[in-house]
């Protein structure tokens, strides 16, 4: 299955054997510099639209409307206006408080999976009990399913329980979402802790539940980070669920971002500005744990 | 702490409940557990899945079945109307479009972005730098749909062609460099739809070069000395050694991304909300679906968004088996 490819190919990134590749070694015959080139041209290209963006997003109003943010540096005026303008109530933007909507969204339902599926897991581990396999493939099946073919009756369900328009919506929609592919990940894991641990553990008279807290949560502490920052940057970056279920008060700054496109979709200062806002997290948590990041993503890549 | 909170205390304080709530539901639990000591699992793992069981059953399994029933009811869920839906989606001009396009998305976005993600893995390994040059490729991965097409629209806009105004966007002031008129790149169709494939290229190309850099690394050392002592050429090295070896690596890649590209909702709904010929069935299913209120059909085009995951996900499972036999 797609999944297990993360568990061999994780450390991406990581140390740097020195040998030779077929690759390096197809490069080296290649002409060097024509390598070079190309990857330069294709990271130039990777670059430029967001570096255009983030250029534009320190440009005063005036100059972005009438000028490219290639002259920004013919004429390098800058300005902190339009972050200014995108916290601030005059444009009726406010994005500080789609911004704290957001965490207030992704918190519970990075932590609330994290806790249920960990004990699930490890029942399906370290215990036995009838119908364990079916269960299992049961749910690790369930990763495929679209989000789109569940969202029409859980508003339904939502609206007859009196939970519209609340967070609680978006909480128990992403954890529910997240819970097949935090099982399995997290089963595979504890599957890998050697089983003389738990049998010790056992001898000396711990239950499930201690063998659980005193010896396995220690050692999961890695793959709980890979799927945490998988499923934080999953829900912080979702606009589906959340324009589905949320309304104008509760809506995170996805939602809010995408609104401006609409209505304000020629106001560059805002968008630019506003973009940026909303990538301030991601891109810190991807260059702060690069390594966990890479390894949750790879994982969950065929979810939702 | 179940109704809407509007000031940022109540948020605050409904957020901690909840995560209370939860954990107290878990402490129960290992409460209760704690009591059967020794003899059977059964009651203990009972327990343990049983919050696990409720959530997906209530949250995927019935809502999944339920739209399957749904999508043979009409737009108010209130009569029966065969396949009507399904017809529908198949006949009506407007719906060919959004299927034409989904198949122009699932066709192009996989190959391009592994093409892409391959062919600068290759590049860079090895290289100086080539942590850093990854993560350039790898950055936009990590950014929402929403933030990567607000960034691609700036790329596109379009200023009219007046000798006293300057275009703002990239694409359309090379196109005005080279003698060209610009163009207004997000009205004209098909060229809209490809214009918002090459964003989702832009996201996955780091994906694909992430997963197919670890494969090649994987590659081992005795294979490559053989055919290189072989006097092997470059491209026979790619074509014969490179490409066999990281074979699942690059069906698994292929894959995701094709399914990825299927569900593909955020650029489609930010960029022109469909407009302009350019929807694809995600967003359809939206807009049908929640925004204007047509359920039955909306049902309907879920359960093809599903029916489509299913053949790619079955090949992916019969080529990861072969290559492990």
């Amino acid at each position: 299955m797609t999944t297990e490819a993360p568990l061999t190919t994780a450390p991406v990134g990581g140390a740097v054997k020195k040998v030779t590749t077929p690759a390096a070694a197809a490069k080296k015959k290649l002409s060097s510099p024509w390598a070079s080139l190309a990857a330069i041209v294709i990271a130039v290209l990777w670059t430029v639209p967001t570096f255009g963006l983030l250029v534009t997003s320190f440009r005063p109003e005036a100059d972005i409307k009438k000028t490219g943010w290639w002259t920004f540096f013919s004429n390098p005026l800058v300005t902190f206006e339009n972050y200014e303008a995108v916290f601030g109530a005059e444009e009726g933007v406010n994005l500080a408080d789609y911004f704290l909507n957001s965490l207030i969204i992704t918190i519970p339902s990075v932590i609330i999976p994290l806790f249920l599926a960990s004990l699930a897991a490890y029942a399906f581990a370290w215990m036995n009990f009838p119908g364990k396999n079916l269960l299992f493939i049961v749910i690790f099946a369930l990763q495929i399913v679209p989000l789109q073919v569940t969202l029409i009756p859980l508003l339904t369900f939502f609206v007859d329980a009196g939970l519209a328009g609340t967070f609680w919506t978006v909480w128990l929609a992403h954890s529910t979402f997240a819970l097949p592919l935090a099982i399995y990940l997290l089963h595979n894991f504890i599957k890998e802790v050697p089983s003389s641990l738990i049998e010790a553990a056992r001898i000396d008279g711990a239950g499930h539940v201690s063998i659980f807290f005193r010896v396995l949560l220690p050692l999961l502490t890695p793959a709980l980070a890979a799927f945490g920052i998988f499923q934080f940057l999953w829900v912080w970056n979702d606009l589906l669920v959340a324009l589905t279920f949320t309304g104008p008060q509760i809506s995170p700054i996805t939602v809010q971002l995408s609104n401006m496109t609409g209505t304000r979709g020629t106001a560059w200062y805002l968008l630019s500005a506003g973009a940026f806002v909303s990538m301030v997290v991601p891109v810190t948590v991807f260059l702060l744990l690069q390594r966990y990041f890479v390894r949750g993503l790879l994982a969950g890549s065929v979810k939702g | 702490m179940f109704t809407t909170a509007s000031t940022t205390s109540d948020k605050l304080l409904q957020m901690v409940a909840a995560i209370l709530l939860f954990a107290a539901i878990i402490g129960l639990i290992l409460f209760i557990a704690s009591r059967f000591t020794g003899k059977s699992d059964r009651a203990v793992a009972a327990l343990y899945l049983a919050p696990v069981v409720v959530m997906l059953s209530v949250g995927l399994l019935y809502p999944g079945l339920r739209t399957v029933y749904q999508s043979f009811l009409d737009a108010s869920l209130q009569n029966f109307v065969g396949f009507d839906n399904y017809q529908r989606i198949i006949e009506d001009p407007e719906q060919r479009l959004v299927l034409r396009n989904t198949f122009f998305w699932v066709l192009v976005t996989p190959f391009a972005a592994t093409g892409i993600g391959l062919l600068y893995a290759i590049l860079v390994d090895k290289a100086r730098g080539e942590a850093f040059a990854k993560a350039l490729i790898f950055l936009p991965m990590s950014i929402s749909g929403v933030a990567a097409t607000v960034i691609w629209k700036f790329m596109y806009e379009y200023r009219p062609d007046q000798s006293n105004i300057k275009q703002i966007g990239v694409i359309n002031q090379i196109i005005v460099l080279f003698g060209g008129k610009p163009q207004q790149l997000l009205i004209d169709s098909p060229l809209n739809t490809f214009l918002l494939i090459a964003i989702m290229i832009w996201i996955q190309a780091g994906f694909a070069m992430t997963v197919l850099s670890a494969a090649i690394k994987a590659i081992p050392d005795d294979i490559v000395e053989a055919a290189r002592l072989d006097g092997v050429t470059p491209w026979g090295m790619f074509r014969f050694v490179t490409v066999p070896a990281i074979r699942p690596a690059l069906v698994v890649v292929l894959t995701t991304i094709a399914i990825g590209t299927l569900k593909v909702f955020d650029i489609v709904q930010t960029m022109t909300g469909g407009r302009f010929d350019t929807s694809v069935i995600a967003n359809e299913f939206y807009s049908q679906a929640i925004r204007t209120g047509d359920r039955g059909f909306g049902a309907a085009l879920a359960v093809v968004l599903f029916v489509l995951v299913i053949p790619i996900v079955v090949y992916n499972i019969r080529q990861l088996r072969r290559s492990e036999a």
